[in-house]
């Protein structure tokens, strides 16, 4: 990793005003170290999109910012995270979990009602008041631009909907308790077109509301998409950077040459 | 020369395939006879005074096995208090919780525990419950097939659990779950109806045991109050009756293995069906 | 972020309600609670042996190891010897393996082998109810049916064609070692069926392919090819089936008879460990006598934990093989 790119001069944000970052972070899977030394910083409110090779590291990453990596046995952080300057690896693990929510690759309804899937996490944050938990739902759904197609079956089960639709449901799910950053990985990969097309106009509709960091293997997602880009490799943050320079004008020979298709 | 030894070949394997599917047809038709054989004496000595009635005096006819049919009922109930819930938390610790060399340790204790010979546990519920307490009693009983239910409720729980996709812990983990809140609102929801399919097959399988029964709960000729005294039970009434030299004994004794081989076989076909449809079906 | 409206809302609770937020969240007692469960299963099977350990040692101390070798058993006169159990148990057991390998060996390779996979499934379901059947009933029919059905027309056959050999010599009452065997077969013929036809249906298809491939018949495939690669697993099974029968109370118990003697034939009565207890520990007077059944259960118990490991281990290793 070259420590030279955090103040690279394109770098687009400054540590201060960061939603989230990463100083000199490393994973390891027992003794095998899955990322080496990531430090960037997340711009609030933007679309960052994480892109790279299957097995770069870049899941792992996403999955070290709410800190789901814990779940698995025998696995070590070292170095520094921070939520709004907060350090992120001291904080309560279910705060974090509920202030950086997380969509994943297959969609992952639970075996309840449409309404309880999306109600769970409030239910669980410790909010069981009918009236405020229906209206999240509502805004919720609504969001995830799924609330005309489900509000008549609110009670009908989560696994009958298609999978572009319980995609969306997840979205809902997380979106209902307001996270701060929302955490997607490779969420349109088992998905078709159309259904990728939705999920993609609604991530640019709740920018608004959230900031919205996502894993995609596709890298045409990444640059209709997001604001800014960060290509990983064997592990490493090779470059990060605008959107646009990194696919018009890549600094670094591996990032075109990933972006050019020649390896990959 | 090449044509008879294909047709020796032929013949040979043509008789031992018929063979075997004569010996698979056999053992299906002990069953068939058991059913059919008890389903014939059962029916015909089962009355309504079976199901109100108390023992009569040797020597008499007549009267049921009332206090029976309450007395296994009460001691399957204590069972299934003690043994379900120690059973299933054991098997949630184990699915959800537990490292691998403490696991190990744990399951293969459990199916030694499953592999004792249910005398066994008999002479163990004596030496807890009725050596302290001086006497016979349904509580020795509860507590003898209770530990009798422990093993397969943890290993059913333990396999139902492992059953339940990960994505659906992960998902809500990632919404500010606790790992314990995952577990009782995600986990165990999902994998219900095989749970309770698998603790309905563990009470069908204790409420037969005799056994374990005859020097704890012993029997009784008379209704039994609480659970310290004396208690009869369906399984030992038919021990008793069917060893005992009186003709009218022995109709009763049909009569009551017709109702409690009802029972279990009901009871397992339910459970089983519910299984077979369930997730853990597809998994295989 | 701005719009946090709702959550930043949530009321801060009340004492009582806090607490049951934690109790409902509380990854602590949930693990502390489950690994108390986990480990309560290790004390109570500790306490077993420990039980059966302490109270046996009466007996321990005044038979020593002769306790099993010796053949007296007469509480009246305060002579304990476990050998006419330990005998009973062995030849019931072996007899009924006897009868339920081939019997079972066949019907899973039936089931496995030839069956159509739905008309299969049907089967095993049948047969593995015969093994929910509680063995009271089993006891039942036994005395019932199977004695006289063995006493009107399997002996006399037996001792007209085989009645020089000492094992089939002697007066027959009914109850006696041939017809617990065959109980016990009965009993344990489910178990067979049901382990063997699954460590069958692990052998890879390929293998069957490459001999049908080669002009075998399907009898020759699964002779030559597919039982001899399944062929740990279905001793496991066979152990497991022992393990059963060895622990097996109460229909053994309603016809073997009850007769602490070793004889040759198995058309005498005897006895077996699991039935001596069953008959006489309610009753037993004097701590010797209490003692000495408590040790023929700590037998028992060494009996079958080690059959059941035996059995677990051969199936764990073609399971193993075949994934």
């Amino acid at each position: 990793m070259n420590p030279a790119l955090i103040g690279s001069p394109s770098q687009p944000v400054t540590l201060s005003d960061a939603k989230l970052s990463a100083k000199d972070l490393s994973f390891y899977y027992g003794t095998f170290q899955a990322l080496y030394n990531i430090s960037l910083s997340i711009a609030p409110h933007k679309i960052t999109a994480f892109i790279g090779p299957s097995g770069c590291g870049k899941s792992t990453f996403l999955r070290t910012m709410n800190r789901m990596n814990e779940i698995l046995r025998n696995t070590r952080v070292e170095g520094e995270l921070t939520l709004d300057g907060q350090d992120l690896l001291a904080m309560d693990v279910t705060t974090v979990r509920r202030r950086v929510g997380m969509v994943f690759q297959k969609s992952n309804p639970f075996p309840k009602s449409i309404f309880d899937n999306v109600a769970y996490g409030l239910r669980v944050n410790g909010m069981h008041k009918r009236s405020v938990v229906e209206e999240a739902v509502e805004r919720s759904l609504t969001h995830a631009a799924l609330w005309t197609e489900v509000k008549d079956k609110l009670n009908k089960p989560a696994t009958a909907l298609s999978g572009g639709q319980q995609q969306r449901l997840c979205i809902a799910r997380a979106l209902a308790v307001e996270p701060e950053v929302l955490l997607l990985d490779e969420p349109c990969s088992a998905l078709d077109p159309i259904a990728t097309l939705k999920i993609e106009e609604l991530l640019f509709e709740i920018k608004s509301l959230t900031t919205i960091v996502i894993v995609t293997h596709n890298m045409q997602q990444a640059a209709r998409l997001a604001d800014y880009t960060g290509f990983f490799f064997m592990g490493k943050l090779v470059e990060f950077d605008d959107t646009r320079v990194m696919f018009q004008n890549p600094h670094k020979k591996e990032t075109e040459d990933y972006i050019t298709g020649r390896f990959g | 020369m090449g044509n008879t030894i294909s047709s020796r070949r032929r013949v040979i394997n043509a008789v031992m395939l018929s063979l075997s599917g004569l010996c698979t047809l056999l053992v299906i038709g002990v069953l068939f006879f058991i059913l059919g054989y008890l389903m014939f004496h059962g029916l015909k000595s089962l009355n309504l005074a079976f199901f109100t009635k108390l023992p009569k005096p040797a020597g008499e006819t007549g009267g049921g096995m009332a206090n029976a049919i309450v007395g296994s009922g009460k001691i399957i109930l204590l069972a299934t208090c003690i043994g379900v819930p120690i059973g299933f938390l054991a098997g949630v610790f184990l699915a959800e919780y537990s490292g691998k060399t403490f696991a190990f340790l744990i399951r293969y204790t459990v199916d030694l525990l499953n592999g004792v010979p249910s005398i066994v546990i008999g002479i163990f519920a004596y030496a807890m419950v009725v050596k302290p307490m001086k006497h016979f009693s349904a509580l020795a009983g509860g507590v003898a097939l209770g530990i009798m239910m422990i093993p397969i409720a943890v290993r059913t729980t333990e396999e139902f659990l492992r059953a339940v996709p990960n994505p659906l812990r992960e998902g809500a983990m990632a919404l500010g779950a606790t790992k314990a809140r995952t577990i009782f609102t995600i986990v165990i929801p999902a994998a219900i109806s095989g749970l309770t399919s698998g603790m309905m097959l563990n009470l069908a399988r204790v409420a037969g045991e005799t056994a374990p029964l005859l020097f704890t709960a012993l029997g009784n000729m008379f209704w039994s109050r609480g659970w310290s005294q004396p208690t009869a039970t369906l399984p030992v009434m038919i021990y008793n009756y069917a060893i005992s030299p009186d003709e009218d004994l022995h109709q009763q004794a049909w009569a009551a293995g017709f109702v409690l081989l009802t029972l279990v076989l009901v009871i397992n076909v339910t459970a089983r069906l519910v299984i077979n449809r369930g997730p853990a079906a597809a998994r295989r | 972020m701005a719009s946090s409206t709702y959550i930043a809302n949530i009321p801060r609770r009340s004492g009582v309600r806090v607490l049951y937020d934690r109790l409902r969240g509380g990854d602590e007692i949930a693990y502390l609670v489950t690994l108390a469960c986990a480990v309560a299963t290790l004390l109570i099977v500790a306490l077993l042996v420990g039980e059966l350990w302490i109270n046996s040692q009466p007996t321990v101390k005044t038979f020593g190891w002769h306790f099993l070798t010796s053949s007296r058993w007469d509480p009246n006169s305060g002579n304990f010897g476990a050998l006419p159990f330990i005998y009973g148990t062995c030849v019931t057991s072996f007899l009924a393996l006897l009868i339920a390998i081939p019997l079972g060996v066949a019907a899973s390779v039936f089931l496995a082998e030839m069956a159509p996979p739905k008309l299969s499934n049907i089967l095993t379901f049948l047969i593995e109810l015969l093994a929910a059947v509680p063995s009271v009933i089993y006891g039942l029919l036994g005395i019932f049916i199977l004695v006289p059905l063995i006493r009107d027309y399997l002996v006399p056959v037996l001792t007209k064609l085989f009645g020089y050999l000492p094992i089939f010599s002697g007066d027959f009452y009914g109850v006696s070692f041939l017809s617990a065997g065959m109980v016990l077969a009965i009993m344990v013929v489910p178990f067979i069926v049901s382990v063997s036809r699954e460590v069958l249906l692990a052998v890879p298809t390929d293998q069957r392919e490459a001999a049908l491939a080669l002009g075998a018949t399907k009898w020759e495939t699964t002779w030559q090819i597919v039982i001899p690669n399944a062929l740990t697993g279905i001793f496991g099974s066979i152990f497991l089936a022992l393990a059963r029968a060895l622990g097996e109370t109460m229909a053994v118990t309603m016809v073997i008879g009850n007769t602490p003697k070793i004889t040759a034939s198995l058309l005498s009565p005897g006895y077996s460990i699991a039935a001596v207890i069953a008959n006489e520990f309610a009753e037993a007077s004097g701590d010797l006598y209490v003692s000495s059944l408590m040790f023929l259960g700590l037998v028992l118990f060494g009996l079958t934990i080690i059959i059941n490991a035996v059995a677990r281990i051969l199936i764990l290793t073609t399971q193993k093989r075949g994934a």
